[in-house]
């Protein structure tokens, strides 16, 4: 018969004791899990949501703000660029170091996805991770003459409910403010799953767009058509002809730069388009690298030792709850020993009771981890747009098995001591 | 000769310093296969004995050899060696574990020993003692008397060249003591292990073709 099962048995014959000790266990590595697998998420997600691209040029100010209000639609937006700032950076002085450019504005929101106007080369041309490129589950991408048309993310598509064919209206917007009705875009494409916060977000052409957000004075030539009854409804409003350039603006530009441009041109890039164009260019890896090491990783650091000393707590309520058994068993280990099991036998199966039950709360508690990770997965995307799965595991909760087995040894050491130094014939003598 | 005590003497301290002599036994042997039962009156030192014979307890003084070997002599964790895999001890109180089926506690006798834990001849030993359709059940779920049976099974476990029985039907109904009895005696002869079987039932003394008188053996009288 093994030691472990020796361990096993001793466990079973204090079978809600052991649970308890197990379950407290358990809690403490649940949330250890959740704080591993929320934050390897978060930042696989983060680093994911920053590649496809090597620039963001926007309107000067926190070059982090530019990075999460044109990547990840958060937070505020820093401002926006003129279209004249847009097409100096792509056809002016640095069309050479830029194998192509999309144009980014961030709009309001359609039931809590935020609208933003874009290019149809965003999902042609653009990867959104290295080597992978933008698929359509249903439909087709948007045309650059049918001004209407939007693309929906995966996500956005569930919290919608917007299907292929189904129209919408932006909710607010200078057209709104008007009290008027805004003509709706059609949904022509939903694209497949990213894994990015794109996925949450409602792309509609670009020019669209820019009439949406047109005030009348603004609009082309000056003239806007009503279209409608006359009954005294809300009108639906169309922009005839272009918008002039100079009454556009863009939020971002993601850049894609020249690949066979030299590497000391690349490293000057950002500070070239700062310095001639007055705007800002910074690289969204760097900026998120930082945001992750400093903020978040800080974060991280302080939540992890907070669990890790829950875990340690229950450690010690394992410790206690073998120790307080000891009197209990003295007999039992004398008989043990009787039946000729050594000292330091004694003292592996009281270590092994202990390692049996940090282990069995560990896995019970990496199972409750990632299922609280599961439950807040659509707390989190519904905040911050990053996708949670609740079986995406994480390399760094490997060192959890080593983990408990080490604080398992550390907490089972004393009770093991006790049942080392049991007086074998004393114990026998005395009634079980 | 299996087991040979020569000027074997045990004490325990008091609280107040001095020792209280429980044994003195200037000589006793047993020989392999042989079947003895020692009587005495209570707190004489039976079981003090069987302890010291056993390795759970060391002389004070004087040698205890077994086979040859000098158990006194040994470090403690070649006792714990020797006893596994030469001694098998059954209790006036069984001692089997609670949470370990009948089959387990039998299997636990052969664990510490170098062999590995033979489960068939667990099985072969509980079918021995009238319990095979009890291998499954713990202790709590058997009778007095299986439980004792259990115990006897276990004591046999190992092969062992000497079995030690510290009343092993004090706490057994009248109708199970002479099975008990005839059990360890007749197991014992089958597999040529010698017996010291400690009693206070003369009905049980009697049926022994050797007799000790602890009081005989034991020339300082129980002190406790």
């Amino acid at each position: 018969m093994s030691l472990w099962k020796i361990a096993w048995r001793s466990i079973q014959q204090r079978a809600l004791a052991s649970a308890m000790t197990a379950f407290s266990m358990a809690m403490g590595v649940a949330l250890v899990v959740a704080v591993l697998v929320i934050h390897g998420v978060i930042d696989q997600s983060f680093r994911r949501g920053a590649q496809g691209y090597d620039l963001i040029v926007g309107a000067k100010g926190s070059p982090l703000e530019l990075v999460l209000s044109a990547v990840y639609h958060l937070g505020r937006v820093p401002g926006n660029i003129s279209y004249e700032a847009y097409d100096e950076l792509v056809n002016g002085q640095f069309a050479a170091d830029i194998q192509f450019a999309i144009p980014i504005c961030l709009g309001d929101s359609f039931k809590r996805c935020r609208v933003i106007g874009t290019t149809p080369d965003m999902f042609d041309r653009l990867e959104y991770m290295d080597g992978r490129t933008y698929a359509f589950a249903e439909g087709r991408n948007f045309q650059v003459e049918a001004f209407n048309e939007a693309v929906i993310g995966a996500t956005a598509a569930r919290k919608t409910g917007l299907k292929v064919g189904d129209s919408f209206t932006p909710v607010r917007g200078s057209a709104a403010n008007r009290g008027e009705e805004q003509e709706p875009f059609e949904v022509v494409g939903i694209l497949e799953p990213t894994g990015t916060p794109n996925d949450q977000a409602v792309f509609v052409n670009i020019e669209g767009f820019f009439r949406l957000y047109a005030s009348p004075a603004e609009d082309a030539d000056g003239t806007a058509e009503a279209a409608g009854t006359g009954d005294g409804k809300k009108k639906a409003r169309r922009v005839v002809g272009e918008i002039p350039d100079e009454q556009k603006e863009v939020t971002a530009v993601l850049v894609v730069v020249n690949p066979n441009m030299i590497a000391t041109r690349r490293v000057a890039l950002p500070k070239l388009i700062n310095k001639q164009l007055g705007i800002q260019a910074v690289a969204p890896s760097e900026q998120i690298a930082r945001l992750l090491e400093g903020i978040v990783g800080n974060v991280q650091l302080i939540l992890l030792i907070l669990a890790v000393m829950i875990v340690v707590v229950a450690g010690i309520g394992i410790m206690v709850s073998i120790y307080n058994s000891m009197s209990d068993r003295r007999h039992e280990i004398a008989i043990i020993r009787a039946l000729g099991a050594r000292r330091a036998t004694i003292m592996v199966v009281v270590l092994l009771e202990s390692i049996l039950l940090a282990l069995g709360g560990g896995a019970v508690g990496l199972l409750l981890g990632h299922g609280l990770t599961g439950v807040l997965a659509p707390l989190i995307a519904d905040q911050t747009g990053v996708s949670v799965s609740p079986i995406q595991f994480q390399l760094s909760e490997l060192i959890l098995i080593p983990g408990l087995i080490v604080l398992a040894a550390a907490v089972g050491y004393l009770p093991a001591v006790v049942a080392y130094k049991t007086d074998v014939a004393q114990s026998l003598i005395s009634s079980p | 000769m299996l087991l040979q005590l020569r000027d074997v003497t045990k004490s325990f301290s008091q609280p107040d310093g001095t020792a209280l002599p429980i044994l003195d036994i200037p000589d006793f042997a047993v020989d392999a296969g042989e079947q003895v039962v020692l009587v005495g009156r209570s707190g004489c030192g039976k079981t003090t004995l069987l302890h010291v014979i056993a390795g759970i307890s060391r002389p004070t003084t004087g040698r205890v050899k077994i086979d040859g070997w000098d158990i006194a002599l040994m470090a403690e964790s070649e006792v714990d060696q020797f006893r596994a895999e030469r001694i098998g001890y059954v209790y006036q109180t069984f001692n089997l574990l609670p949470s370990f089926t009948a089959l387990e506690n039998v299997l636990l006798g052969m664990t510490f020993g170098r062999f590995r834990a033979d489960r068939e001849r667990a099985k072969t030993l509980l079918k021995r003692v009238g319990l095979e359709h009890r291998l499954t059940h713990k202790p709590p779920m058997l009778s007095v008397g299986e439980q004792q049976r259990v115990a006897v099974a276990r004591a046999l476990a190992n092969r062992p060249q000497l079995i030690l029985a510290d009343e092993p039907t004090a706490n057994v109904d009248v109708g199970n003591q002479q099975q008990i009895i005839d059990l360890l005696r007749g197991t014992c002869q089958e597999e040529k292990v010698a017996l010291i079987l400690v009693t206070h039932a003369p009905e049980v003394a009697e049926q022994f073709g050797r007799i000790e008188y602890l009081e005989q053996v034991n020339r300082v009288r129980a002190g406790r």
